[in-house]
């Protein structure tokens, strides 16, 4: 028995070191952005007002500020922000799957000796910088670019087409940026595939199409889950590639709050943003993960 | 004095105007300059069990590969039922197939991985359970019905493939290694249960194995492959007492080989000098053959016998001196060193609990058997 009271001590001993690492990095952090969320702006260094002011001599008061929320929620500028954000992390997901699973598919079911390679190209535009990939897709877009004059030179097109600072940039960067983060859980679920899977539902009459939907299509979805979650929740708050490649008619979360934050100097109000964002990232995502645990009950 | 065996109507193979259910012809599969299997011709009648026998890398898999549809042969023609299958893809053919590794789909329950073929078919909803319900309770697992294949043990999980490869009632059951992946015990007891769903339900199976007994207890009969190519195919008995090549003799349970030459050839016997038995070999064999002609004979361990003294010019005796012993309980194997060297081995029944004079080593046995219980042979 004895060993077996000690494990227990040990495994929360592990344990400790994440939790401990998340409070430090993540919770703390996210503290002092709620704290700064609830107080007033001001003209000074720090611009915002401390939570707790001496009144008198002696006399503390706990000031909070619910202004800035109640701001975020009546000023209709921040709720279209709001769902331009989800409009693009939706649609961005969505392309990202559509490309990235075929890709990913045909990489797992190569001959071996070719997939280390595949996914080396799938990397390799890691190995430069973010910014520069996103300003090379300037060079690109714009005008007379590269795209452009490639189409103005094959006589598709009369005049260049307007691509740059619109909302197809920005699909377009977010796509392009976050497809490897789709494609590397995809292609981690799709190997470990059983292929007798496939040749048993062949055998019980499955042509190929729907040996994919039946077999293949359900048992890769937590890779799916996974791709999806990897471009969703970083696209929500992205800032870089709608600055440069988007317009403005692009309204996005992750600007407004760089705005708020740098350009009006408001702490409070961009802080609030950032709480509204994260609440609004981890509710749905703690509610599917307990529906998915109610459906795993019910299987048992 | 060849013998004509009457057809019997559980050995269809021996029916000449019967059309076999399965026809291999000339059948070659290559991988690269690998033959998997080469040249292989078997017929397999309606009601058969058939297996498939042989050590790995024989071809027995590629050949049941090649009849569930995943492999294309290179040369030759596979018939069902009269219809040529040779390249019909997978899904089109009358047969099903319970793979080794079971092949449980996890995503599924046991009844949706057993519904899962007839809802290909589009059986009405109806009809599909009641025959999801008769798979459950032919295999005896209805209460595991809602259970995934994750939350099963190996033997239930056998089950439920045997039972999802049987629900749409196919012509032909292929079982890749059926009882490979379960313990002893398990695989004694299922053995007998996969005889009698196949005489329930009267489909024909063809089994692969590489476990001998596996196949001796459940066939009707058994094809033994070889690097590619059959080298015999008859039941279980024949296989056992008239192996036809020397590889068959010493696959299939033990043998003492002695080689020789012919003396003599007589209507029903022939008679073989050998030098590593001291003594004529008489065999009983029909077929002709040359005097002078290098032969084997082959010996079962068990059908020698002690005998108290050697007759002089007989043949078929042998004295030798007891080298090892091996002790199994029902039987013991005694190794036995006859006087040119050879080593060869029999078998002795314990039938008494303690035998009064049990035979120890370096003693002398004076060994002698019959010509009816030996064969030549020529491969």
């Amino acid at each position: 028995m004895k060993p077996k009271r000690h494990l227990p001590a040990a495994r929360d001993l592990i344990i400790i070191v994440p939790w401990f690492w998340l409070a430090l990095f993540f919770l703390l952090p996210f503290l002092f952005v709620l704290k700064i969320s609830l107080s007033e702006p001001a003209l000074a260094q720090p611009p915002y007002l401390d939570l707790i002011r001496e009144v008198e001599e002696g006399l503390v008061t706990i000031m909070l500020n619910f202004g800035n929320y109640q701001l975020l929620l009546q000023d209709p500028l921040y709720l279209s922000a709001l769902l331009g954000s989800l409009q693009v992390a939706a649609i961005s997901t969505v392309c990202c799957l559509l490309i990235g699973y075929p890709m990913a598919y045909a990489i797992a079911r190569s001959p071996a000796h070719w997939r280390l390679p595949l996914l080396m190209l799938i990397i390799l535009p890691f190995w430069t910088s973010f910014l520069i990939r996103i300003y090379a897709w300037i060079g690109i877009l714009k005008g007379n670019g590269l795209l452009n004059n490639l189409l103005l030179w094959s006589g598709l097109i009369d005049a260049p087409l307007e691509i740059m600072h619109t909302s197809l940039a920005v699909y377009i960067g977010v796509v392009y940026n976050y497809l490897p983060f789709v494609i590397l859980p995809l292609y981690a679920t799709l190997i470990r595939l059983d292929l007798t899977l496939l040749e048993a539902a062949a055998d019980l009459g499955c042509r190929p199409w729907k040996q994919f939907v039946l077999i293949t299509l359900p048992l890769s979805l937590p890779g799916v889950l996974a791709g999806a979650m990897l471009v969703f929740i970083p696209v929500m708050g992205e800032f870089v590639i709608p600055d440069l490649l988007g317009g403005p008619d692009t309204l996005m979360l992750g600007k407004l709050m760089w705005t708020e934050f740098f350009s009006n100097k408001d702490w409070p109000l961009a802080s609030s943003l950032a709480a509204l964002l994260l609440v609004a990232l981890i509710v749905p995502f703690v509610l599917l993960r307990h529906f998915e645990r109610k459906a795993e009950e019910r299987a048992t | 004095m060849a013998t004509l065996r009457q057809f019997k109507p559980e050995e269809p193979w021996q029916a000449p105007e019967g059309e076999p259910l399965v026809r291999i012809e000339k059948v070659t599969k290559r991988f690269g300059s690998f033959y998997a299997v080469d040249e292989v011709s078997l017929h397999i009648h309606q009601g058969e069990f058939f297996s498939l026998l042989g050590p790995s890398g024989c071809g027995k898999t590629t050949l049941l590969r090649m009849l569930a549809g995943f492999e294309i042969p290179t040369n030759g023609r596979i018939f069902i039922d009269g219809q040529d299958v040779t390249e019909m893809p997978p899904y089109e053919r009358p047969v099903n197939m319970m793979f080794q590794s079971y092949a449980l789909f996890p995503h599924m329950n046991v009844a949706d991985n057993i519904a899962f073929g007839l809802k290909q078919e589009r059986m009405p909803k109806g009809e599909r359970q009641a025959r999801v319900a008769e798979m459950l309770a032919l295999v005896q697992i209805e209460k595991l019905a809602q259970r995934k294949p994750h939350q099963l043990s190996g033997g239930q999980r056998q089950r439920v493939a045997l039972a999802r490869a049987l629900a749409k009632h196919p012509k032909i059951l292929l079982l890749d290694e059926p009882l490979g992946a379960l313990d002893k015990k398990l695989r004694e007891q299922t053995q007998f249960e996969l005889v009698n769903i196949q005489e329930r339900l009267g489909i024909t199976f063809i089994v692969v194995t590489h476990d001998q007994e596996e196949a001796m207890t459940m066939s009707s009969r058994i094809a033994l492959l070889h690097d590619g190519r059959v080298e015999q195919v008859d039941p279980p008995r024949r296989l056992y007492e008239f192996p036809s090549t020397r590889y068959v003799a010493s696959f299939i349970g033990s043998v003492n080989l002695f080689e020789g030459y012919v003396v003599q050839q007589d209507d029903d016997q022939v008679i073989v000098q050998c030098d590593q038995a001291d003594t004529l070999l008489q065999v009983r064999h029909s077929q002709p053959l040359v005097p002078g002609m290098a032969v084997t004979v082959a010996l079962r361990p068990e059908k020698m016998r002690l005998i108290g003294q050697i007759t002089p010019d007989a043949p078929n005796q042998v004295r030798g001196i007891i080298k090892e012993i091996a002790y199994l309980g029902d039987v013991s194997i005694y190794h036995v060193e006859l006087g040119s060297g050879k080593r060869v081995q029999f078998t002795q029944s314990n039938v008494q609990a303690l035998a009064e004079q049990p035979l120890s080593w370096d003693e002398e046995v004076l060994l002698g058997w019959s010509a009816n219980s030996c064969g030549v042979l020529t491969e």
